[in-house]
C-alpha cells in the first residue's frame, strides 16, 4: 500500500516546508498534517514523509515513536484524553478515568469495539485549575464531574 | 503600555485582538524602541531591571542575551518556548489567549536588541487551539506592519513561524526544544557550547519563555526603575503565579516578585475549603521540592525558594489537602517522570524507571523493608549526572517527599 496525502495537505504540506531554513526542521509540523488526514502515521507515511524532507525513513520512525501524540496505528474517530497528574488526581481524576472506563467499556489505551471513541491518560494539560481535566480532540473539558463526563460521551457517540 | 501600572493578563474578553492592544498603548514600546534606542541600550535596561526568566529556571534575560557573540553574519534565532508542560502551570496558556499581541512586542524588542530576524514559537502540541488563537494574532500584527519586514519605516524585519510539538514535556528543555524545532527527538545536547553562541541551525539562538517576553515591553515602556519598583531588587517586576490543587479559588495570578507563598494561597486563592486542612505545598510545578504547613512563609521568588531546598520554577502552586495519601503522590511524581524522561542519560533513563517499579510495589503489596532507602539512592545516582535538568527535577521532589513523609509512607506500606 502506498501513501500519498490530499491535494489540500499536500498545499499545506508544501507551505510548511517552506517556512524552515532546512527542509527537515518540518518533521513535526508535516506529521501532525499527515495524522489530521490519515487519523494515523502509517510506515508507507513515513516513507513519504522521509522522501519528501530528504532524511531517512529511520529517521522519521525515531520522531513519530518518541513523540505521544504520533499514533502509528488509527484510533477511534474521537480521543478522550483523561489527565491524572497530581492537581487532577487531587481533584478526583482516577474517579472519573474509572467512571468513563465503565461507561465505554474499555481500559485506557483501548478504543470502543465501534470506533467511536479511544480513551488515553495523560501526564498534565496545563489546566490545573480546572481539575480534574481532560480533553477530547484538543478541545479542553473541566472541572469533569460524572455527569459533565457522561453528558460528553453521549455527545461524542452522537456525533461519531 | 496599559495605563493600570503592569498587567500581562488584561481581563476584558477580546484582550487579545490588536484593535484592543492598540487601545491600551500595544506596540508604541516597539516602535520607540525600534526607531530611537541602540541595540546595546535595551539589553542594558533588561539587566538593569533584574528579569529572570519566568520558565523555570530563572536566568536573567539581559544576561542570556549579552551572551550572542557580536559581529556574527550569518543568521540568528530567537525561539519563544511555550512548551508549557510542568505539571501545576498553566500561565504561558493565558498569555497566549489573553495577550498574544503583549508577546509579540516583547519579541520584537527582543529580536532587535540581539539583531534576530527570524523567531520561532515553539506551542506544546496539547495547545493546538490555543496556538490557532495565537496564529490569528500574528496574522493581525503582519497585515498591521507589526510583524513582517520594514518594521516601523526602518530596515529592520522580524519573521514569525509557530511550531507545534507533539507530546514531550523535555521539549521544554532548551536544546531538546531546539532538536525538536529541527525535526528530531527531543534530547537535549551537550553544553557547551551553549545556545547563544551554537543554536538553532547551528547559529547563535535566544530562547526565552512565552511570560519572560511578554513581561519585556513594560520594562523599556517606564524604565527599569519604575519595573522594580514592584518585586525585588534582585528579581524584579509581577510573576504569574499558578495556583491549583485543595483552595477555593484556583486560577493564575499575577503579583509582585517575592510575595509571601501563605499569602497566595490564603489570600488569593481563598485558602483550603472548609474543613480541610493544609498538607503540604508544590511551590514551583512538580520537579520543585514539596513544603511543609510550617515552611509556607517564604517569598516567593528563585534565592528564597532555592535557600529553602526547594525551587520557584515556573511557580505552579499545587495545594495538597489532609487526608492525601502522599504514596499517591509519590507514585504520580514517580510515574510522570519515568514517562517523560528522553532516554538519552543512562541514569535518568533507568533510574526514574527503577523508582516507578519500587514505588509500584509499595503500593501493591507492602515493597521490602530497604525500599525508600533504595529510593533515596538511585535519586542521589541521577542527581548532577544527567546533560539536563529533567535528572535533578525528577530526583529533586521523589527525594523530598520520601525524605518529608517517611513515617506516614511506612506506615502505609506496612498495611
Amino acid at each position: 500500500m502506498s501513501y500519498a496525502p490530499a491535494p489540500a495537505a499536500l498545499r499545506k504540506i508544501e507551505e510548511t516546508i517552506a517556512l524552515y531554513p532546512e527542509k527537515s526542521a518540518a518533521l513535526l509540523p508535516v506529521l501532525h498534517i499527515i495524522q489530521e488526514g490519515s487519523g494515523f502515521i502509517s510506515p508507507e507515511a513515513e516513507s513519504w514523509a522521509a522522501a519528501k524532507l530528504g532524511i531517512l525513513p529511520v529517521r522519521v520512525r525515531e520522531v513519530v515513536s518518541f513523540y505521544t501524540m504520533f499514533r502509528r496505528a488509527p484510533a477511534g474517530r474521537s480521543t478522550l484524553q483523561v489527565c491524572h497528574n497530581v492537581s487532577c488526581a487531587l481533584a478526583g481524576a482516577e474517579d472519573i478515568l474509572r467512571f468513563i472506563s465503565e461507561k465505554l467499556g474499555i481500559a485506557p489505551g483501548e478504543t470502543t469495539p465501534d470506533g467511536a471513541i479511544s480513551l488515553v491518560t495523560v501526564e498534565c494539560l496545563g489546566h490545573c485549575d480546572n481539575a480534574p481535566c481532560l480533553q477530547f480532540d484538543g478541545v479542553d473539558h473541566g472541572p469533569a464531574t460524572r455527569e459533565s463526563v457522561a453528558a460528553l460521551i453521549e455527545e461524542l457517540k452522537a456525533h461519531a | 503600555m496599559p495605563e493600570n501600572g503592569f498587567r500581562l493578563l488584561p481581563l476584558d474578553d477580546d484582550s487579545w485582538r490588536l484593535e484592543a492592544y492598540l487601545r491600551r498603548g500595544g506596540y508604541e514600546t516597539a516602535r520607540k524602541v525600534l526607531t530611537s534606542m541602540a541595540p546595546e541600550a535595551v539589553i542594558a535596561e533588561v539587566r538593569k531591571a533584574s528579569l529572570r526568566g519566568r520558565g523555570g529556571a530563572g536566568f536573567p534575560a539581559g544576561v542570556k542575551w549579552g551572551f550572542v557573540p557580536k559581529g556574527v553574519s550569518g543568521p540568528k534565532y530567537l525561539c519563544v518556548n511555550s512548551d508549557e508542560a510542568e505539571p501545576g502551570t498553566f500561565k504561558d496558556r493565558l498569555v497566549l489567549l489573553r495577550a498574544p499581541h503583549q508577546l509579540l512586542e516583547g519579541m520584537l524588542i527582543t529580536a532587535f536588541a540581539v539583531g534576530i530576524r527570524t523567531a520561532f514559537i515553539y506551542v506544546r502540541g496539547e495547545y493546538a487551539l490555543v496556538a490557532r488563537r495565537l496564529e490569528e494574532a500574528i496574522v493581525e500584527a503582519r497585515s498591521a506592519g507589526y510583524i513582517g519586514p520594514r518594521l516601523f519605516g526602518t530596515d529592520l524585519s522580524l519573521d514569525v513561524v509557530v511550531h507545534l510539538g507533539a507530546g514531550a514535556y523535555i521539549c521544554g528543555e532548551e536544546t531538546a526544544l531546539l532538536e525538536s524545532l529541527e525535526g528530531r527527538r527531543g534530547m537535549p545536547r551537550v553544553r557547551p557550547p551553549f545556545p547563544a553562541v551554537v543554536g538553532l541551525f547551528r547559529s547563535p539562538t535566544v530562547i526565552n519563555n512565552v511570560e519572560t517576553l511578554a513581561t519585556v515591553p513594560q520594562i523599556l515602556a517606564r524604565g527599569a526603575d519604575s519595573f522594580l519598583s514592584r518585586g525585588l531588587p534582585k528579581d524584579g517586576g509581577t510573576r504569574l503565579y499558578c495556583v491549583s490543587g485543595a483552595v477555593r479559588r484556583p486560577g493564575t495570578y499575577e503579583l509582585a516578585v517575592g510575595t509571601p507563598l501563605r499569602e497566595i494561597i490564603e489570600v488569593h486563592a481563598g485558602g483550603t475549603p472548609e474543613g480541610k486542612g493544609l498538607k503540604a505545598v508544590i511551590p514551583g510545578g512538580l520537579s520543585a521540592p514539596v513544603l511543609l504547613p510550617g515552611e509556607i512563609d517564604i517569598p516567593m521568588d528563585v534565592d528564597s525558594l532555592a535557600r529553602a531546598g526547594s525551587m520557584l520554577g515556573s511557580a505552579g502552586i499545587v495545594v495538597i489537602p489532609e487526608g492525601t495519601p502522599m504514596l499517591d503522590v509519590l507514585h504520580a511524581t514517580a510515574r510522570f517522570y519515568a514517562h517523560e524522561s528522553c532516554g538519552k542519560c543512562t541514569p535518568c533513563r533507568i533510574g526514574t524507571s527503577w523508582i516507578l517499579k519500587i514505588v509500584g510495589r509499595l503500593r501493591r503489596d507492602g515493597g521490602r523493608p530497604a525500599d525508600f532507602d533504595l529510593i533515596l539512592r538511585l535519586a542521589d545516582g541521577i542527581k548532577g549526572k544527567t546533560l539536563c535538568p529533567l535528572g535533578e527535577g525528577a530526583a529533586m521532589p521523589i527525594q523530598a517527599l520520601v525524605t518529608k513523609f517517611r513515617g506516614e509512607l511506612e506506615r502505609a506500606v506496612a498495611r
